[in-house]
Formats: structure tokens, C-alpha cells, sequence
């Protein structure tokens, strides 16, 4: 697994793996892994989809690996198991792909807030730190500017990214990673941008079934495994509706998160 | 499990009342009459409030001389009140908010209307279950499930399940009838001093894995559950569901009930179990189960047109869990309605986590302020699906469908909101 995608064999399955779905994945998480699986199968490539519940052992030769959100005490059972496993750190360390939404960005960093607000240590896989801030949960539809994703291959275009968000704290990237994307609607890491890349783990904000709504994501992640080349396209049509539905919904604040006034006077 | 003793019988509507209550209470029915006449609504609830206005303490004292039972969860509440309500409606006069009403204002207006010592059968939301059971001091407290449901407004179930449980051990009721096999529920009713353990299976446990009482993980078996970090585990059980049949007090109650499927089967058991608590004859609130054939219009068979629909509700992914059961056997086209208004959740994120793989076959169209949202998901399930604008447009759909039966009604499953537009469409509660 250490070498490059482009010289993957045609007879290998690529690996899904999706991390403790039953810790991390409160919010329709799960869709995550289907969306890859299917883009994938309509393509020809096989796919296994590997489900790993906390307490079993975290295979390292995976090539993607889908960390979910999840409510606070969960969260940091999650990390503790991870943190003993290794597996998770092994893989990246031989170049798997991660996808890493809301608490699971959170616990990839190298800090996170535990549900007392006491700061704990997190993976550090992810060049983030997340602290909390005293300010409402944001909820509400989330919208970014134009997107783009760096591989070996050359820039990749994500289109803008939509999605709910539901999370409090405020994540700061560090100077090793770069921003996923600009926020247009919404909170996103709290200081205008949305989203942390650290080599190939995505930490996104984009909570639940991000890749639903976002299929260029998904297609960047799945492209750094098998090519951009085999990213052949796809019938959208569904997609394409519902993205700009909830692209007018955003700009509409159909959903603005709650702010107070307090929050807009610090935010400025 | 000791049989309660009916209040004392005091006699007449509201007798006993103070004045500043009678006031409240006469306020709160003029303001719903006005409400009823301009055709604003049933006028419930902003009667209720408007009562509130006036004696903020006026569900501690319309419930002064009754026997009250609360139920909540977040699956199941207006069923099981419906089916507690008929059991214990055999045996003496019982009042209850079952029209869905479930905050104080709802409940204050649903007693208002009462005579003072009728049994309360209470629905109750799960964020109102501490304020309801301090005012009333509830003697019997039902309680069956918390999982995840419109999450952006509710926030998280631990936290529900945390305020159960000092809500329990602050107002501690007579008895709690609670489920053993849900672990949130059951960590927030080991607060009371009396439970009566319900075991029906739990299916749904996506929602459970993490233990509320010290954040380990709580590892499901066929036997039970149990954290592998503290002592949290299942109790054992009182009251059982064994093959369809509910085994309570050395009994087996098997016979038929009016409501489909097995999730009403496990309301039932709640429901005598709560009743058989409060002192009812386990025949004769058996008998009582029977009787309700429909809850506030769910599985009514309706005239839409010149086609016959069934109307379902299904609000998250449990619900959607024990819907898909009446789903997924037939070949028929069915029309399936999401939206996302505030009392649906703003976030239809958990499409991902119902299996709609299970409807099959059969052939779908998507309605719906989120039809769209519905669309990619089943786009993603591989299941034959379209999207149409609205119930009638659907509806034609389907009937130009070549796999559609004119015998059969045409299966409209809907979430909140999306149900009772249906609801309204083809006549609103009988």
C-alpha cells in the first residue's frame, strides 16, 4: 500500500473501512461508505466495504478509512480505543485516504473538548486543534465558495460543497494543513473557512451523508486510490437537483445557524 | 406492582379549583372556542397557554385530585397512551391529550375540559417529562425509547436521558414502567425506587452503544446487553414479549390486537403492563387494547379520489425500522412523503441510516418538501424510484404504474409534518 495509485492492480478490490459506526455515527454517517461503494461499482471497480465496531481490531491495509461524527462521550471512548489500536495511525502512515466528519475531525487533531469543555489530547493524525468556544451549537445549512483538493495528479475541482452542520467548538488548522474550502453559509471551522486536509485525511464539518451531496468529494477521495482517470462520470441527475435546491435553501438562510448577538459582536 | 387506589372522589368539573384557577381555565377554553370558530386550528394548545398566562400553577392543580400517568419516548408515546388509555378506560373514566398535544399547554387544555378526578393519561414529550411529572406528581410514569430524532433541535439522547433521570429521582412516581432493553432508558429509571421491567426486544440500538453511565461501550447480545466498562446491564424483566404473545403476572396475553405489526405489539405490552401497575384486570385491559383500531389517523385506509390510500407515519430511523415491516412484503407501487419543517428536525441526514434496500422491488415515488433529499438516497440504494410534486401527482403515478393492484390501497409512508397534510387532505381525525 505504499505505492502509488496509479499502479494498483486491476484485481484488487479497493477497501472501505468504516471506523466504529457504533460510536461514530449519529447522523446518517453510514451514507458515506455507500455513496463510495456504488460510485465505485458503477464504474466496474470492486469494492469492500469492512464495518469495524470499537473493540475490534482496526486492519492497517485498508485504502479508505471513514471516521464519523458522534456525540460527546462516545467521542472520546472512540479516541481512546484508536489511540490503543494504532491500526488507524499505521494506515496513514502507508498512505490511506481518510474522511474524517464533525467529532471525528475533532478527534483526529492533535486537541479536542471533551463534553466537561476539558481539552483532551486527540489522534493527532490531523494537523488541527479544536477548543471550545462559549457560543451556540451552529445548526443549520452549510455552504462553501468553490473547493479544490491537491493530489499527485493536479488540482481536482470539488465544486462547492453543501451539507448540514451541527457542532460546537471552533477548529483551528494548523500551518502543516490546508483549508478544505471558504465558507459562503454557515460556521464551518468558526473563523470563515471550513474544513482541514492533512496529506490525504479530509476533516469536514460537512456532517452525516456529506458525500451524498457532494459527489466531486467523493470522487477526489476515491481518485487518490484508483486514478483520476477512472473517475468516469456518472449519471447525477438526482444529485444535481437536490444540490441546487439546497444551494438556494443556504443562500436563502433557509437554516442560518442560531447567532446571538453576543456572537456576531465577537466575530467581529 | 401493587394495585393503586383510585384518588378520593371528589365530584363535578373543576369544583375544587380556586378562582384564580377557574379564571385560567375559562380564559384558556374561550380563547380555543375563538380559535375553533375562526378556523385557526383546534385551538389546544394556544388555549393552554393562554391559561398558563393566567395560573402559571394550573397543571399542579387540575391534576391535585387525580390519578396521572405520564408516557414518553421518542417512538411510540401517542400509540401507547392510546392503548393505555383503552385499557384503563374498562374499568374507570380516564381524560388524555391523545390528539399529540404533548407540552403543558396541550395537556393543560386536555384537562381543563375533564372532570376533576378522571384517570390522566398523559403523552409526554421527552424534553417535558421533568416539568410535567414536578407539576402533577405523577404516580405512574411510562417510559420507552429515546433514540436519535430531529437531533438539531433536540440535541443530543444522552442528555434526555440524563434529565429522565433527575427528573425520576427528584419527583420519584409510585411505579415506572420502563424498557429494560433500551440502556438509556434503563440508566435513567434505576433513579426510581420501583420499576417494572418491559422486555420486548429492541431492534433499534444504533443509538445505544455508547453507555450513559460512564461512556464505555455497551455490547448487544442475543441474551441481553451490558457495559464492558461499568455495571450497567439489562434487569431482568418483569413484563416479556415472547413470539407476539406478552407474558405478564404468570400470564400469557396472546390473543389479537387491532393495530398492525410487531411494534404495536410492543406498545401493547407497555400499555397492560402499565394498566395491570395501576390496578386494572389484566382481561379486561386486554380487551381494552383491542379496541383501538387507529392512532390520530395513522393506518387508516382513506378515499383519495377514485384510489384508496393507507396512510403510514414514520419519523426517524427507528420508526422507519418497524414501518418498512408493513413495507416491504407487497409488489405494489408506493409513495413515500419527507419533509424538514421545525417539528420534523431541520436535517434529514438519517434517510442514510433507514434501510429503505428493504422496500425491494417495488417501485417508489418521492414527495415532499425533501423529495429530493429522498431521491439521492434511493438514487444510492438502487431502488426504482421517481420524484413527483405533490400526493396527487403521485398518486397518478402510481396508477399509471404497470405493477400498481386497483384492489389494494396505494401505501403513502410519511414523516411528521408531510403525514398530517396527508391527514388533513383526505379529512383530517375522525
Amino acid at each position: 500500500m505504499t505505492s502509488l495509485p496509479a499502479t494498483r492492480l486491476n484485481d484488487s478490490a479497493v477497501r472501505i473501512v468504516s471506523l466504529y459506526p457504533d460510536l461514530l455515527g449519529t447522523y446518517g454517517d453510514g451514507g458515506n461508505a455507500l455513496v463510495l461503494s456504488r460510485r465505485l461499482e458503477w464504474r466496474g471497480i470492486a469494492i469492500e466495504h469492512i464495518t469495524v465496531d470499537a473493540g475490534e481490531p482496526v486492519p492497517d491495509s485498508a485504502d479508505l478509512y471513514l471516521v464519523g461524527g458522534g456525540e460527546d462521550g462516545p467521542q472520546v471512548q472512540a479516541t481512546r480505543e484508536l489511540e490503543q489500536s494504532q491500526g488507524l495511525h499505521r494506515a496513514v502512515d502507508n498512505g490511506a485516504v481518510v474522511l474524517a466528519i464533525c467529532a471525528g475531525m475533532q478527534i483526529l487533531g492533535h486537541r479536542f473538548p471533551d463534553a466537561n469543555g476539558t481539552s483532551r489530547p486527540g489522534l493527532g493524525l490531523l494537523d488541527c486543534e479544536t477548543i471550545r468556544v462559549d457560543r451556540p451549537r451552529a445548526v443549520g445549512e452549510l455552504l462553501t465558495t468553490s473547493a479544490q483538493l491537491t493530489t499527485p495528479e493536479g488540482i481536482i475541482e470539488l465544486g462547492q460543497l453543501t451539507g448540514f452542520e451541527n457542532h460546537a467548538g471552533r477548529t483551528i488548522p494548523g500551518s502543516r494543513s490546508q483549508r478544505l474550502s471558504a465558507v459562503e453559509v454557515g460556521e464551518g471551522n468558526g473563523d470563515g473557512t471550513e474544513g482541514v486536509i492533512t496529506g490525504k485525511i479530509v476533516g469536514t464539518y460537512l456532517h452525516g451523508p456529506a458525500l451524498a451531496r457532494n459527489p466531486l468529494l467523493a470522487d477526489a477521495l476515491l481518485g487518490w486510490i484508483v486514478g483520476t482517470s477512472a473517475m468516469t462520470p456518472l449519471d447525477d441527475t438526482d444529485v444535481d437537483s437536490l444540490r441546487t435546491e439546497r444551494i438556494q435553501a443556504a443562500r436563502d438562510h433557509e437554516l442560518a445557524p442560531r447567532r446571538s448577538w453576543r456572537d456576531i459582536l465577537r466575530r467581529s | 406492582m401493587t394495585a393503586a387506589p383510585n384518588p378520593a372522589s371528589a365530584t363535578g368539573r373543576a369544583k375544587s379549583l380556586r378562582p384564580r384557577a377557574r379564571l385560567a381555565v375559562a380564559a384558556g377554553r374561550f380563547v380555543a372556542w375563538t380559535s375553533r370558530v375562526v378556523q385557526f386550528g383546534t385551538g389546544s394548545v394556544i388555549g393552554g397557554r393562554v391559561s398558563l398566562l393566567i395560573d402559571r400553577n394550573l397543571l399542579s392543580e387540575l391534576t391535585a385530585s387525580r390519578d396521572v400517568v405520564i408516557v414518553s419516548a421518542t417512538n411510540g408515546k401517542t400509540t401507547t397512551t392510546k392503548l393505555l388509555s383503552s385499557a384503563l378506560g374498562t374499568s374507570r373514566p380516564i381524560v388524555s391529550n391523545w390528539l399529540g398535544a404533548n407540552m403543558t399547554p396541550g395537556i393543560v387544555a386536555a384537562l381543563a375540559t375533564a372532570n376533576a378526578t378522571d384517570t390522566a393519561v398523559l403523552e409526554v414529550d421527552e424534553r417535558w417529562v421533568d416539568s410535567v411529572l414536578r407539576a402533577t406528581n405523577a404516580n405512574t410514569v411510562v417510559l420507552l425509547n429515546l433514540s436519535r430524532d430531529q437531533l438539531d433541535r433536540t440535541q443530543e439522547v444522552r442528555k434526555l436521558a440524563e434529565q429522565w433521570r433527575i427528573a425520576l429521582k427528584t419527583t420519584p412516581p409510585r411505579t415506572v414502567v420502563a424498557n429494560a432493553d433500551d440502556p438509556l432508558v434503563t440508566w435513567a429509571a434505576l433513579a426510581a425506587p420501583n420499576v417494572v421491567w418491559v422486555g420486548t426486544g429492541q431492534e433499534w440500538t444504533a443509538d445505544a452503544a455508547g453507555c450513559p453511565a460512564c461512556s464505555g461501550r455497551i455490547d448487544f447480545t442475543d441474551a441481553g446487553w451490558a457495559c464492558t466498562a461499568c455495571d450497567l446491564r439489562r434487569p431482568s424483566v418483569d413484563v416479556a414479549l415472547i413470539n407476539g404473545a406478552i407474558a405478564i403476572n404468570g400470564r400469557t396475553m396472546s390473543g389479537d390486537l387491532a393495530l398492525p405489526g410487531r411494534v404495536n405489539r410492543v406498545n401493547a405490552a407497555f400499555a397492560l403492563a402499565a394498566a395491570s401497575a395501576m390496578g386494572t384486570d389484566l382481561d379486561q385491559a386486554f380487551d381494552g387494547l383491542d379496541d383501538v383500531r387507529e392512532i390520530a389517523g395513522r393506518y387508516r385506509v382513506a378515499q383519495f379520489g377514485d384510489t384508496r390510500i393507507r396512510l403510514l407515519l414514520a419519523k426517524n430511523p427507528a420508526g422507519w425500522h418497524e414501518a418498512l415491516e408493513l413495507l416491504e412484503g407487497p409488489s405494489t407501487p408506493l409513495v413515500i412523503a419527507i419533509n424538514a419543517r421545525i417539528a420534523d428536525g431541520h436535517d434529514p441526514s438519517w434517510l442514510w441510516d433507514v434501510a429503505y434496500e428493504r422496500i425491494g422491488q417495488r417501485f417508489v415515488v418521492a414527495i415532499g418538501e425533501r423529495r429530493h433529499d429522498l431521491a439521492v438516497r434511493f438514487r444510492y440504494g438502487n431502488i426504482n424510484h421517481i420524484v413527483a410534486d405533490d400526493l396527487e401527482s403521485a398518486v397518478e403515478v402510481v396508477r399509471q404504474s404497470p405493477s400498481y393492484d386497483p384492489t389494494l390501497p396505494i401505501d403513502v409512508a410519511s414523516n411528521y409534518t408531510a403525514f398530517q397534510d396527508h391527514l388533513e387532505h383526505v379529512g383530517g381525525v375522525l
